[in-house]
C-alpha cells in the first residue's frame, strides 16, 4: 500500500508539483497540502489524469484550529477505484477567506461544503446554493467551532400559551462538567489549586 | 381559445410522510406530474454528534455511533473501532476479528431486510416488511444476547468486543441460517418477479457509473451501476480476506438492480455469518476477543479481584481514557449503506479533536435532485426507497 503512494506521491511532485505545497505519508495515508488557489486544479487533475483517477469525492469537512491564523483546514478526501488508493487534500484558510467550491469538478461536494459552512462558516466561492444544511431554520453561530458552546444559545420547547414552538436562552440545571485529566506529576500549564503559593515564590 | 395561465406546483414532502424514511422534508416542484426540481431539506434529527464526540473521551464516543444508522449500528462502531486501532497500532485477534465479521453481517443483513421490505412497502406491498420483521427480531435477540441492549450495543470496542459470545450463542446463530435463507427466498418469490414491483422499479432513478462515482455514491449505489467495488475485497480489514463471498454487480443501474444486489448480498452475508460461525466453534474456539494491551482494554472483572494493577487499570481507563497518538487517520467500512468513514483528527490527549463521519446516506440523498427530474411523483418514493436513506446517519 505504501509503495503505491510512495510512487503516486513521486508522480504527483513530477507532474503537478506547483500546485502541491507539501506532500506527506502517515498511518498509511497520503496528504497533500495546496494552496486554495491551486485547488481546483489539483482535484481537475487527481480526477482526469490516467494515473490518478480520483474521480469519487468521499468527503470534504473542516478542521478548527482558533490559535493559528489560518483557522480552518478544508479537508477532501479523494478515492481512485481504478488504482485502489485514496487521498486527502488539504487548503488552509482564515476565517474571511474564500475557498474555491469543488462543485464544478465533483457534483457531489455541494452538501458538504453546505454543511462546512453550516458548521463551521466556511465560505466557498462559485458554490451553486450556500445554504444552512443540518442546523435549524434560522440558526445563528457556527457550531463546531471550537469557541462554540457545546451546550449552544438556545433552547426550544412547545409554548402552550402561543400555541407554537418558542426560542428561549440555554438554562442548564448543571453546568457541563469538563473534567481535568492532565496529570499534575507531569506538570499543568495553568497554577495547581493550592499551589499558589509555590509558584509565586 | 383562451390562454390558461400554467404554473408549476410546490409541494412538501413530508417532514411526516411513511415513505420519508424518518424525517425528510422535500420540496417537490412539480410540472403536472413531472418532478422538475427536488429541494431535499434536511437537519430535523441533527443532534451534533461530531460535536458531543469533541467533549467526550474515545471509550464514551462509542455508543454515538450506534446512533447514527440505527439499523445497522454495529457497522458503525466498527469504523470507529478501526480509526483508533490505526492510530495507536492496536491488533484484534483472529476471535475478536471473526466475532466484529459475524456480527458485522448480521447489521447488514439486519440494515438490507428493512430496506428491501419497506422498498416493497413505499410501492404498495405489505407483506414483505411483516414477513423480514420477524427476522430482523431473531437478529435483534443475537445483538440483545452478545450486548445487552437490541440496538444500542456499544459492542465494537476499540481493542476488539466487549464481552465473549457464549458458545450457546453461536450455535444458535447457526441454526438460525438456513431458515433465514428460506425467508429470503420466500421474499425473493414475492417481489422479484411481481408484476407490480418491476413496473414500479425496473428503469427507474437509472444512475450511469461516472455520475455515481463524481456523486460520490459508495456501497450498493456503485454495484448497482455495474462497479465490482467492495472495500471488504478491495481494501480489506478484519479477517475479510480469509473469507469466501461474492459481491453481485448491476447492469441497468436502475432501482430494481438495487433490490436484486440487496437481495443476493443478504445470502452472501449468510454465506459470511456460516463461515464465521464454523470457526468461532472451530479453531477459534477459545482464545482472547480483544487486544492483549492493558492500556487500551479494560481489564476483565475477574482479573480485578486479584490485581491492584488491573483495578488501577480498570479506574483510569473508565475516567480518564487512553491518549491516543496525535496524528488524523480516515478509516472506511462497507457500511450496508455505502462507505461509512471516521475521519479523526487526534492531538494527543484522551478526546478525539475531530471526528468526522462520513455517512454514505449524506451523498446519495443530495443526488435525489439529479435522480428524480424529469421523473414521475410516484416515482420518488421509489428512488428514496432504493438510495437506502437513513436519517440517523445522514443528519447525524
Amino acid at each position: 500500500m505504501s509503495e503505491a503512494l510512495n510512487e503516486l506521491a513521486s508522480y504527483l511532485r513530477e507532474a503537478r508539483g506547483a500546485l502541491i505545497a507539501d506532500s506527506v505519508i502517515k498511518y498509511g495515508e497520503l496528504t497533500l497540502t495546496a494552496k486554495a488557489e491551486n485547488l481546483i486544479a489539483l482535484l481537475t487533475f487527481l480526477r482526469d489524469d490516467v494515473q490518478c483517477g480520483f474521480v469519487n469525492l468521499i468527503d470534504v469537512c473542516g478542521v478548527d484550529y482558533p490559535q493559528r491564523p489560518d483557522r480552518f483546514d478544508v479537508v477532501y478526501h479523494l478515492l481512485s477505484p481504478r488504482q485502489n488508493i485514496r487521498v486527502r487534500v488539504k487548503v488552509l484558510t482564515a476565517e474571511d477567506e474564500p475557498v474555491p467550491s469543488a462543485t464544478a469538478v465533483f457534483p457531489g461536494a455541494d452538501w458538504f461544503e453546505r454543511e462546512a459552512y453550516d458548521m463551521y462558516g466556511i465560505l466557498f466561492t462559485g458554490h451553486p446554493d450556500l445554504r444552512r444544511i443540518l442546523t435549524d431554520y434560522g440558526f445563528e453561530g457556527y457550531p463546531l467551532r471550537k469557541d462554540f458552546p457545546l451546550t449552544g444559545f438556545v433552547q426550544v420547547r412547545y409554548d402552550d400559551e402561543v400555541k407554537r414552538v418558542v426560542y428561549e436562552p440555554v438554562e442548564l440545571r448543571q453546568e457541563f462538567r469538563n473534567f481535568d485529566f492532565l496529570s499534575p506529576w507531569e506538570g499543568t500549564e495553568y497554577v495547581l489549586p493550592g499551589d499558589e503559593k509555590a509558584k509565586a515564590r | 381559445m383562451t390562454e390558461h395561465n400554467v404554473r408549476n406546483f410546490n409541494i412538501n414532502f413530508g417532514p411526516q410522510h411513511p415513505a420519508a424514511h424518518g424525517v425528510l422534508r422535500l420540496v417537490l416542484e412539480l410540472d403536472g406530474e413531472i418532478v422538475e426540481r427536488v429541494d431535499p431539506h434536511i437537519g430535523l434529527l441533527h443532534r451534533g454528534t461530531e460535536k458531543l464526540i469533541e467533549a467526550k473521551t474515545y471509550l464514551q464516543a462509542v455508543p454515538y455511533f450506534d446512533r447514527l444508522d440505527y439499523v445497522a449500528p454495529m457497522n458503525q462502531e466498527h469504523a470507529f473501532a478501526l480509526a483508533i486501532e490505526r492510530l495507536t497500532g492496536t491488533e484484534v485477534p483472529i476471535r475478536g476479528q471473526l466475532i466484529r465479521v459475524l456480527y458485522s453481517e448480521i447489521g447488514r443483513i439486519l440494515s438490507h431486510l428493512l430496506n428491501v421490505t419497506t422498498q416493497a412497502m413505499d410501492v404498495g406491498a405489505l407483506t414483505p416488511p411483516l414477513w423480514g420483521f420477524e427476522e430482523r427480531e431473531k437478529l435483534m435477540v443475537f445483538y440483545e444476547r452478545a450486548s445487552g441492549a437490541r440496538m444500542h450495543s456499544a459492542y465494537f470496542r476499540p481493542g476488539g468486543v466487549h464481552q465473549d459470545l457464549p458458545h450457546q450463542l453461536v450455535e444458535d446463530i447457526g441454526n438460525w441460517i438456513e431458515p433465514f435463507l428460506k425467508t429470503v427466498d420466500d421474499i425473493d418469490e414475492l417481489l422479484t418477479g411481481n408484476r407490480i414491483f418491476k413496473q414500479r422499479n425496473v428503469d427507474i432513478g437509472v444512475v450511469k457509473l461516472e455520475d455515481a462515482w463524481a456523486w460520490g455514491f459508495s456501497g450498493v449505489m456503485v454495484r448497482g451501476s455495474g462497479a465490482a467495488w467492495d472495500l471488504r475485497r478491495a481494501q480489506p480489514y478484519e479477517c475479510y480476506s480469509d473469507l469466501e463471498f461474492d459481491i453481485p454487480i448491476g447492469k441497468n443501474g436502475d432501482c430494481y438492480d438495487r433490490y436484486l444486489i440487496r437481495m443476493i448480498e443478504m445470502r452472501q452475508s449468510a454465506r459470511i455469518m456460516r463461515q464465521c460461525v464454523d470457526r468461532l466453534l472451530g479453531d477459534a474456539k477459545v482464545g482472547p476477543i480483544s487486544s492483549l494491551d492493558g492500556k487500551i482494554v479494560p481489564p476483565k472483572r475477574g482479573e480485578m479481584k486479584r490485581s491492584m494493577e488491573a483495578l488501577i487499570h480498570h479506574f483510569k481507563l473508565y475516567t480518564e481514557g487512553y491518549h491516543v497518538p496525535a496524528g488524523e487517520v480516515y478509516a472506511a467500512v462497507e457500511a450496508p449503506k455505502g462507505e461509512f468513514g471516521v475521519y479523526l483528527v487526534s492531538d494527543g490527549t484522551n478526546k478525539p479533536y475531530r471526528c468526522k463521519i462520513r455517512a454514505p446516506g449524506y451523498a446519495h440523498l443530495q443526488a435525489m435532485d439529479f435522480l428524480c427530474r424529469g421523473h414521475q411523483l410516484a416515482d420518488v418514493s421509489a428512488v428514496l426507497g432504493s438510495l437506502d436513506i437513513v436519517f440517523g446517519e445522514v443528519d447525524r
